[in-house]
């Protein structure tokens, strides 16, 4: 009998410090998409804040916190991350379970910000990026959701089959940081 | 060159897949005949000025969106979702 040991995305590659950032995997438990049906949208926020007690997340933004986050994750869409969806949101949403589908790390520490300056086309300083925001955009040429959960504290999600890519980007990113001092 | 998403905000063209023209949120019927699906297929206009383009969010939200720019200036002059553009 052959007994099968589940593997995290990131698992042999993580964690990472290196000057004063740290590179670790995120515990994320469920990932589920939540696509709301033509008009459902009120009706899905609702169900969703009384069965995990989070809002549905209007674009660019997350709700929730560490445990049962709402992440907007595109046009029309949302992540659930961390509980098992409830059942009542599927009268108002198309629901896919993604757990397995994306790799999740944080990013954290000073300096954070500047690693992410060499990788995404985007301006995510703490003025114009603050904690509850989120973006889909990429990170070097992988496509990706980034969130800033705490005030020196980055969520990035990128497929599964990205991990390893993911990893080596934001080190070389992180290397490039610390080499300047 | 920089778009800006209705979504996203203003983003960098990296993040953008180029369609082409937005005739295709103009798709003659099915019985249309030989004139309007030849037209629709093989004619299109290549102007020297403005233009209306169906670019796609790739690596961003996900969007589809219709993007006037004017091709002499490399002006972009509008962006607007091709779902609502359409209706
Ligand atoms: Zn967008």
């Amino acid at each position: 009998m052959v007994e099968l040991l589940a593997t995290s995305p990131c698992e042999g590659l993580l964690p990472l410090c290196i000057g004063q950032v740290t590179l670790r995997e995120e515990e994320v438990g469920h990932l589920t998409s939540l696509a709301p049906y033509r008009g459902q949208s009120d009706a899905l926020s609702q169900t969703l804040h009384s069965a995990h007690g989070v809002a549905f997340p209007a674009p660019n933004r997350v709700t929730g916190k560490a445990g049962a986050r709402a992440i907007w994750f595109g046009r029309d869409q949302a992540l659930l991350m961390g509980p098992e969806p409830d059942q009542s949101l599927r009268a108002h949403a198309a629901i896919a379970d993604l757990s397995d589908g994306w790799a999740a790390v944080r990013l954290e520490g000073d300096g954070a910000e500047d690693v992410l300056a060499r990788l995404v086309p985007v301006d995510l300083r703490r003025e114009h990026f603050k904690r509850g925001h989120t973006i889909r955009s990429q990170i070097f040429h992988l496509n990706a959701s980034i969130s800033r959960v705490d005030d020196n504290g980055f969520v990035m999600l990128v497929f599964r089959s990205m991990a390893a890519s993911l990893v080596h980007d934001l080190k070389t990113a992180m290397e490039g940081v610390a080499a300047r001092g | 060159m920089r778009i800006t998403c209705p979504h996203c905000g203003e983003r960098d063209r990296r993040e953008f897949y180029y369609r082409g023209a937005a005739v295709d949120l103009d798709r003659p019927a099915p019985d249309a005949g030989e004139k309007a699906w030849d037209s629709f297929v093989y004619l299109h206009d290549n102007p020297a000025g403005e233009t209306r383009d169906l670019w796609y969010h790739e690596g961003g939200c996900g969007a589809w969106l219709v993007v006037t720019r004017n091709t002499v200036t490399h002006a972009v002059l509008k962006t607007e979702l091709a779902s609502q553009a359409r209706s």
